[in-house]
């Protein structure tokens, strides 16, 4: 009963944390602190192997299905505040708490019984003893089973599955755009210029420098440029002066079409 | 070991799930709550198991665990598709059948 008290309020206490964890990370991981708990619950109850499939199928599979999900989905995913129906959620939390004072007062006042335990049934081993009962009572339960999760793997594959509209881009097909461009719109040819030349950074959140001294805004990454991480520290600032003079406030330029330098 | 603090934790997380389930928007985690649902039932069913001294509440929650498993199979790849489609994993935003 020791495990009981200890496991008890972690297992309420992470629960109420899906309820209220905006990131749905968080929420994966607090589940599974209450899945694990579960399964030393099940332990403490003679189900050793429930205890092990209970860790094995739903912190190990199920969960890590979650988590690979909502990778796919994008991690900052997080839930919205606005509510789309008005007093939804007053409505529901006055729902929960009547129900489940309901369910609670209901089945902590009927008379449960005697605890028969379960040392008869699980004197040759928890689990021959389960495989007795699955085995022989259970057996047409445990075919059709079968059916349900070959259906569950089809349809997985079917819903997952996404057939290709546009013609896979060759190499060569993206060589002849890159001289399309350059034809048509003076696009630079070559690889854009890499970032951090600076003398006290080189990192790559630090752009490059043209011969004039102006910012080149090509030699970031488009993501960090979005992020709006790129470092304009006090540093660079003094470097600039260093190399480019008196003209550091040079707006940022395009500079597809002068890589090979202007300006001085 | 009595077994009605079992079956009260129990129905405190399956109320949990259920106000989850009422309350969040993203589809990923009203899936989640559904699962604690589940496991909440599950805890109930293998707390009887032991009240009666027989294993059909184990094989119960067995089964549980199995169609878990296969839904979470087949819900998951409902909600990849609804966000390939509409770039969002909010449930708000399949309404279509709607109107």
């Amino acid at each position: 009963m020791t495990a009981f008290w200890i496991l008890a309020p972690i297992m309420v206490v992470c629960a109420l944390g899906l309820l209220f964890a905006r990131k749905a990370v968080h929420c994966a991981l607090l589940l599974a602190v209450v899945m694990i708990s579960l399964a030393v619950l099940y332990a403490v109850q003679d189900a050793p192997f429930l205890f092990a499939v209970q860790i094995i199928v739903y912190t190990g599979a199920i969960l890590m299905l979650f988590l690979f999900v909502l990778m796919l989905v994008g991690v900052d995913a997080s839930d919205s505040v606005v509510e789309t129906i008005r007093g939804q959620r007053l409505l529901a939390a006055g729902f929960g708490l009547v129900f489940g004072v309901t369910l609670v007062l209901g089945v902590a006042q009927v008379g449960i019984g005697a605890v028969t335990g379960l040392t008869k049934a699980n004197e040759d081993g928890n689990v021959p003893a389960i495989a007795q009962v699955l085995f022989t009572k259970y057996v047409f339960a445990f075919e059709v089973t079968s059916a349900l999760l070959i259906t569950a793997a089809l349809g997985a594959m079917v819903l997952a599955h996404r057939e290709r509209l546009t013609p896979k881009p060759t190499q060569r097909a993206a060589a002849a755009q890159r001289m399309r461009d350059y034809a048509e719109h003076g696009k630079h040819l070559g690889p854009l210029p890499p970032p951090g030349v600076f003398a006290r950074h080189n990192a790559v959140d630090t752009p490059a420098l043209l011969p004039d001294g102006s910012v080149s805004e090509a030699s970031i990454s488009r993501v960090l440029a979005a992020r709006g991480s790129v470092n304009r520290s006090p540093g660079s600032a003094t470097q600039v002066e260093r190399i480019g003079g008196d003209d550091t406030s040079v707006p940022p330029r395009d500079d597809s079409a002068d890589q090979g330098g202007s300006g001085r | 070991m009595s077994a009605t603090p079992f079956i009260v934790l129990s129905a405190i997380l399956f109320t949990i799930g259920a106000v989850g389930v009422l309350t969040r928007r993203n589809a990923i985690v009203v899936f989640m709550c559904v699962e604690l649902m589940l496991n909440a039932s599950n805890l109930a069913l293998v707390t009887f198991s032991r009240v009666n001294g027989n294993l059909d509440g184990q094989i119960a929650a067995f089964f549980v665990m199995v169609v878990a498993a296969a839904e979470v199979v087949v819900g998951l790849a409902i909600i990849m598709t609804i966000f390939r489609t509409r770039r969002s994993a909010s449930v708000d935003d399949a309404s279509l059948l709607k109107y």
